[in-house]
């Protein structure tokens, strides 16, 4: 079968990656750039562990095409972090302990981190709703809330 | 040509002549957009290969125009760039809340109207509220471009009108005149990502003096296809939208209503359910109408 090439910029880099036309971003940025910290929940677009951002926008990495990916800027859960400084979504997740086996972990930082992005200041409804579509089966999701809170608050303070 | 390929078209004749040649050559072609339907029933139950035709990068499907008569949604435009359009907000909420109750934020950055449309599913939230509207469904194909009314584009659970080389550019309706109001609403047993058990869509217009004048009615969940009911809009039209009426046009739904039992609920259930959403979703157009009485929306 043949492979498409496909030329994109992952968390600001050039990158380039042979895809099969059937293969989601998630298996390619898994299996063909080695990425990993995506993770894989269900693969039906139902529990946002592979969420990314394409072009800014938060979408599933499972019900997306590598070969969609053409031409667009994705970001990982690998991009968050600014070299070995945490983000503060990370930084709070773990001092809230809003994590247990971490399946789902970088799901949701991921979709936090966009949420915060264009909304500083949710209140508790709006992040529930906005993290309607990442599944936590560990923890229950008021520690996950809360970091989500504190990390708003600290972004709050700091401007 | 064995197994899967993946054709990125920018024009509507490129996207038609790959069509044509899947056609001639007897190989499937499958239009993508958001892909938030396709790639699920590719993984899950069919896993036959194809072409897979992304129509994303065309001008057209891609296009929401808002003019004085009429408003062009693209096929592809992601529910979440439609929400995020004030304008189209204020012209067709009800719409628009229709897309924005399908999935997740993940899902809402890639999921469009036109796939929702084109999925065909009995359950498709987007599909009543379309109907309502009037939407007109714009198809391309070898011929040029034709049109069809929304109510008469889904053919059967998961089958719709596009022929091997057309594909759905977008919907058109005509802009809303002052007085009207669209609304939809569905019934799921919890708040969040899940499947409609039953649906409706309502767009109705009122004069100054607040008697409807005009009227569409739509089923969702409760039939095979999305279903328009005359019947209902007609037990609206020439009424103040008030307690009698919304309770006949809710009847009228109930009645219009051939439901299969599920899981997600029994036939008197749903008849009963959509019967309800009718009147209420009724109720917040006409309130949605009077706010537009008068004033250009």
């Amino acid at each position: 079968m043949s492979r498409v090439h496909v030329t994109l910029s992952v968390n600001g880099e050039p990158r380039e990656m042979l895809c099969e036309a059937h293969q989601s971003l998630l298996d390619a940025l898994r299996d063909e750039l080695g990425m990993t910290g995506t993770k894989e929940g269900c693969a039906t677009g139902d529990c946002g562990a592979c969420s990314v951002l394409a072009d800014g926008r938060l979408v599933c990495s499972c019900l997306m095409l590598g070969v969609e990916a053409e031409g667009m800027d994705i970001t990982t859960i690998e991009g968050i972090a600014q070299g070995s400084e945490l983000h503060v979504v990370q930084r709070k997740f773990l001092e809230a302990a809003a994590l247990q086996c971490g399946i789902c972990t970088p799901g949701f930082i991921v979709a936090a981190k966009a949420l915060l992005d264009q909304n500083p200041n949710p209140d508790e409804t709006t992040i529930r709703y906005w993290l309607a579509g990442n599944l936590c089966r560990c923890t229950g999701y008021d520690k996950i809330v809360r970091a989500v809170q504190d990390a708003a608050q600290e972004l709050a303070y700091e401007a | 040509m064995e197994g899967y390929a993946y054709a990125r078209p920018t024009s509507v004749a490129e996207a038609i002549g790959v069509l044509q040649s899947d056609a001639a050559s007897g190989r499937r072609s499958q239009l993508l957009a958001g892909g938030t339907d396709v790639l699920v029933q590719m993984r899950s139950n069919d896993r036959e290969p194809r072409t897979l035709v992304d129509v994303k990068h065309i001008a057209e499907t891609n296009r929401v125009d808002i003019g004085d008569e009429e408003v062009f949604i693209g096929a592809a435009v992601p529910s979440a760039v439609l929400n995020e359009n004030a304008q189209l907000k204020a012209l067709f909420p009800g719409l628009l809340e229709s897309a924005d109750l399908i999935g997740s934020t993940q899902i809402q950055g890639r999921a469009s109207i036109g796939g929702n449309l084109c999925n065909s599913s009995p359950a498709g939230d987007t599909i009543p509220a379309i109907i309502a509207d009037g939407g007109i469904c714009v198809i391309a194909g070898p011929d040029g471009s034709r049109e069809m009314p929304c109510e008469e584009f889904v053919t059967g659970v998961g089958q719709n009108a596009l022929g091997a080389a057309e594909f759905l550019l977008g919907l058109k309706f005509k802009t809303p005149a002052s007085g009207s109001g669209d609304a939809y609403l569905r019934f799921i047993p919890r708040t969040e990502m899940d499947i409609a058990v039953a649906g409706a869509g309502v767009a109705l217009t009122l004069d100054g003096g607040g008697t409807c004048t005009a009227a569409r009615v739509s089923i969702g969940a409760v039939a095979p296809t999305a279903l328009l009911v005359p019947e209902a809009a007609e037990a609206l039209i020439g009424t103040q939208v008030d307690a009698a009426a919304l309770a006949a046009a809710g009847a009228a739904c109930s009645a219009a209503a051939s439901p299969i039992a599920d899981k997600r609920g029994t036939v008197a259930y749903r008849r009963k359910v959509v019967g309800v959403l009718c009147r209420r979703a009724s109720a917040i157009a006409r309130d949605r109408a009077l706010n537009n009485i008068g004033g250009s929306q």
